[in-house]
């Protein structure tokens, strides 16, 4: 029988130990009518190489970014991974460990978490970051509802530039507890200044912005956080793609008091889109109404310095009902990728990854917008990685023609219930200039106008 | 202890090389400056070899299921068999995009499908959505849905939930983030929910119960029928907390023995690795009434294939995750499903509560049980008999027992068990493995005997001494201070 070491021999000596004659004797608290007369309805068991080889029959059904020319993103990226990332998380002693609970034995992770924070905090210029959670759409949840806990107001602005599928997730985690959502309009791909300015009052007690936002622009966010700091206890809450922050400004060098993000394009494959994982970083004094697990330097009995979780009162096991969150993990290998990522990377490769995207990406944008019948859906706009283009027909139908010819052209915005001519664009330093000119021929060649 | 990354770093090393710029444009005429950071944040500038050197480093102070046995109860920590990993880094599945058109995910789809369908039949609930990626977020999608479904009903006026004292902290946490007040249950003499207490504490404004079952003693909740007839009786829900589900499988279908909502854990049940704290799967199973409510979309088929069923989006609680939650998590558990198959993943249960109750033989002589009899696939023992004649704590036993090799149990939990020390073994350990452990923790007792000052130095062969996890709360240390 797989994974199970021990033999029939072993089992009925065991029994015996016990001082039963049979497992049934064991279970004889659970009442006879509630068991299982017929065995599960399953497939009969595979050996290993029997499921190897099923696999292999069902990985011919998906078409890989691989063997496709892809320009995916609206959240997940494909962005270059060097090989030793997967090297170190794949190590037994990082994936097979548990939850850092005894500190003694589990160094290992918890520094490498420490790690991780000190990097969150540089990219994003704040001072406290926490270990992570699911994904950057429950971390921008979880970061409304710490606004919550900071002034008690329980009414959140959100542009309406923000990623649709966040808004989804923002609203299962907020209605329970009565948060009141109120989307601030865009204009030129942008949040608009005029609408969050109308949109602010007393009762606000946080807004948020994505930037660059769900269409790749990266919004005015001095002018923004203006508007929503004339009100002293409105907290302005930023999400953030981290590979931008290589060369955008730092959230907290204009004054956000929370920022989030999704973490994946940081050393994580894409999965598929799970595992993500959200990184979560504000201001040092708000530490206390944090949600999630925080790994905090310390000494040892002998002075020695060394590494704990830190914090735990605000936590499900021992605040329990009170908690500041109901979470009790992070997405901590995940989190392993992104440290030993930028520790690879460094400071000159993260910001050659972003600048050869935005290179790439706008080098795209100037073709496509030159082909007749198409163009950009906001041509002064700026923009990073990403960028929305009209097309001349429903992005339906570009999408799939273009696959016929081995890409994936981009992301039909109407999945999202936006404009149905709109397709979203995302390239990453992977890309070379004869993939984007491949691009390009095949829409030059579909004549759509 | 160990530099950190930040300590290694040396102006102009690099660890990772990108081809040649293609393009010249100039980043400055790409975006406007206003918009662009000043300085480059200061990430360590290391080698390759300097990055694996530090991070084996590190590896090489955790402990980890290779190791050694890792015994935390309601962790469920078992071997996470290595094919399966394998598999799961196959570059189908690593490289392929949340929006990629269906037709193209076909191969994906298809093993989501089948693990709806196996998780359906295993839990004997009607559908399952596998969306949730961890148990926490699991709970949070069952108690969005009981509100959903009691919102449909206009029951308003339901506002609590009742959780029993011996109920995981997210429980109640879960509760509190759905909008709902937590009344709390006792336990009775037999480590089990107390019939009397919940019949004085249902009313009309019972939304719903949960528990965990086996409950975090390691016991049969043996009255279920009874605690289901008088929560339906008033129109709530059951919800069970699936961490404890390992003891159950081939034995016991919990949709079909009175629980309505109930989460898997992946990381658990399903060998599924731990990572360290996750990334988890928390899919979760539903009775017929309530599938309207399951977060969107579900994995559907029809004639031309598999496809994203957003079909019921008008009743549904929505999302939890931005896209369809860890798919390589649940491949993981797709693979054990159909590795094990039915006989299998009966054995699986079998095999862990024969585990559990043989390490509680060996050790009921020499430390105290507050409830006796058979346990499930793991049971909770006590410091009192070492608190009380040595002095010696039950966290002075776990921290010796890391010098021995192993892993500590889970500790003071749960709640309702003073120094309690809750021990599930997993199926996957050998009879020698759990003969070992034993042995250190008979050696550990006679250590409490006759040399108790030992107990409160441990541990003393690991890679720190003991962590001062006040001072961590004192002197707020959340983030190195790179220098430069």
């Amino acid at each position: 029988m797989p994974y199970i070491s021990n033999t029939d021999a072993e089992r009925r000596q065991m029994l015996d130990r016990i001082g039963v004659g049979s497992f049934e004797e064991l279970i004889a608290a659970i009442p006879k009518k509630l068991r299982l007369q017929e065995p599960l309805n399953l497939d009969a068991p595979l050996s290993e190489l029997e499921l190897a080889r099923r696999i292999q029959e069902r990985t011919c059904g998906n078409v890989c970014t691989q063997k496709a020319n892809s320009f995916l993103g609206a959240g997940v990226y494909d962005h270059f991974i060097p090989a030793a990332v997967d090297t170190i998380v794949s190590r037994p002693e990082f994936f097979t460990a548990y939850t850092p609970y005894q500190a003694e034995v589990s160094q290992g992770t918890l520094q490498f978490i420490y790690e991780y924070q000190t990097m969150i905090c540089e990219l994003t210029g704040m001072s406290i970051a926490n270990a992570s959670m699911y994904d950057g759409a429950s971390a921008a949840a979880e970061a409304i509802l710490m606004a919550v806990r900071r002034n008690g107001l329980k009414k959140a602005v959100l542009s309406a530039s923000l990623h649709p599928e966040y808004l989804k997730v923002i609203k299962a985690y907020t209605e329970g507890i009565g948060v009141e959502l109120v989307l601030c309009e865009t204009a030129a791909g942008l949040t608009s200044a005029e609408d969050l300015s109308a949109k602010m009052d007393d009762s606000v007690g946080s807004v948020l912005i994505q930037t660059p936002n769900f269409w790749g622009n990266i919004e005015p966010m001095r002018e923004l956080e203006e508007l929503v700091h004339k009100y002293p206890k409105a907290l302005l809450i930023v999400a953030v793609d981290p590979i931008s922050l290589a060369i955008l400004k730092a959230p907290g060098s204009y004054n956000a008091d929370i920022v989030v993000g999704e973490g994946q394009a940081l050393g994580n494959s894409m999965y598929m889109g799970g595992p993500l994982f959200g990184f979560f970083a504000s201001k040092l004094d708000m530490a206390r109404a944090m949600p999630g697990r925080i790994v905090g330097g310390t000494l040892d009995k002998e002075g020695k310095r060394a590494y704990a979780l830190t914090l735990q009162a605000r936590e499900q096991h021992i605040r329990r009902a009170k908690a500041t969150s109901n979470i009790c993990s992070n997405q901590s290998l995940c989190t392993l990728a992104a440290t030993v990522y930028l520790s690879l990377m460094g400071r000159e490769g993260l910001a050659e990854a972003a600048t050869q995207s935005t290179q790439l990406a706008h080098n795209l944008a100037g073709k496509i917008a030159a082909l007749p019948g198409f163009s950009l859906a906001w041509p002064d706009t700026p923009f990073f990685k990403e960028f929305a283009v009209i097309c001349p027909v429903p992005a339906q139908q570009v999408i799939a023609d273009m696959l016929d010819h081995g890409i994936y052209a981009g992301v039909n915005l109407a999945s999202f219930g936006q404009n149905e001519k709109r397709l979203l664009i995302a390239v990453t330093e992977k890309k070379t200039v004869a993939q984007i000119d491949e691009y390009v021929e095949a829409l030059r060649e579909m004549h759509y106008e | 202890m160990s530099k950190t990354i930040f300590e290694h770093s040396v102006a102009g090393r690099r660890g990772a090389t990108l081809p040649q710029r293609e393009l010249d444009s100039k980043i400055q005429d790409l975006i406007s400056p206003e918009y662009l950071r000043e300085a480059a944040p200061r990430l360590p500038q290391v080698s390759e070899m300097d990055v694996m050197r530090h991070y084996i480093k590190l590896s090489h102070q955790n402990h980890f299921i290779e190791k050694g046995l890792y015994p935390l109860g309601s962790c469920t920590m078992k071997y996470n068999p290595k094919s399966h990993e394998a598999l799961a880094r196959h570059s189908c599945f690593n490289n392929i995009h949340p929006c990629q058109p269906e037709s193209t995910l076909q191969g994906s789809l298809e093993m989501l499908y089948e693990l709806q369908k196996d998780l359906a039949e295993i839990s004997g609930m009607s559908q399952v959505t596998l969306q949730p990626v961890a148990g926490a977020q699991g709970e949070f999608t069952g108690i969005k849905i009981i509100a959903a479904y009691h919102q449909a009903k206009g029951n308003h006026h339901k506002t609590r939930i009742i959780v029993p004292d011996s109920a995981h902290g997210t429980n109640p946490a879960t509760c509190s983030l759905v909008g709902y007040d937590v009344v709390e249950l006792r336990s009775n003499a037999r480590g089990r929910c107390d019939l009397e207490h919940l019949k004085s504490i249902v009313d009309e404004n019972t939304a719903g119960f949960m528990l965990t079952n086996p409950n975090t003693l390691g016991l049969f909740e043996d009255q279920i029928e009874e605690i289901a007839a008088i929560i339906h009786g008033v129109d709530g829900l059951i919800y069970m907390d699936g961490a404890n589900l390992n003891a159950l499988l081939g034995i016991v279908q919990p949709g079909k023995i009175g629980f309505d909502v109930l989460h898997f854990n992946l990381h658990k049940t399903f060998a599924t690795p731990h990572g360290g704290g996750g990334p988890g799967g928390g899919p979760v199973g539903v009775v017929e009434k309530l599938v309207p409510y399951l977060p969107v979309p579900l994995i559907g088929k029809n004639e031309e294939g598999y496809f994203f069923d957003y079909g019921h989006a008008g009743s549904s609680i929505g999302k939890v995750h931005t896209f369809y939650g860890n798919f390589a998590v649940l491949l993981r558990a797709y693979f054990y499903i159909k590795m094990l198959g039915a006989e299998g993943l009966r054995r699986i249960s079998e095999n862990a509560v024969i585990n559990a109750n043989y390490l509680m033989a060996l050790l009921r002589e020499h430390y105290h049980i507050q409830y006796a009899g058979p346990c499930m696939h793991e049971f909770v023992a006590d410091s009192l008999w070492q608190k009380k004649e040595h002095g010696v704590s039950t966290l002075d036993i776990a921290k010796r027992l890391l010098d021995k090799g192993f892993h500590a149990p889970t500790i003071y939990f749960p709640l309702i068990v003073p120094e309690a020390m809750m021990i599930e073994p997993t199926e996957t350990e050998s009879k020698e493995s759990l003969d070992a452990f034993a042995a250190a923790m008979l050696e550990i007792a006679q250590e409490c005997r006759e040399n108790p000052e030992l107990l409160h130095e441990a541990p003393l062969t690991t890679p720190v001494r003991r962590v001062d996890d006040v001072r961590a709360v004192k002197v707020l240390d959340v983030a190195f201070p790179i220098e430069d």
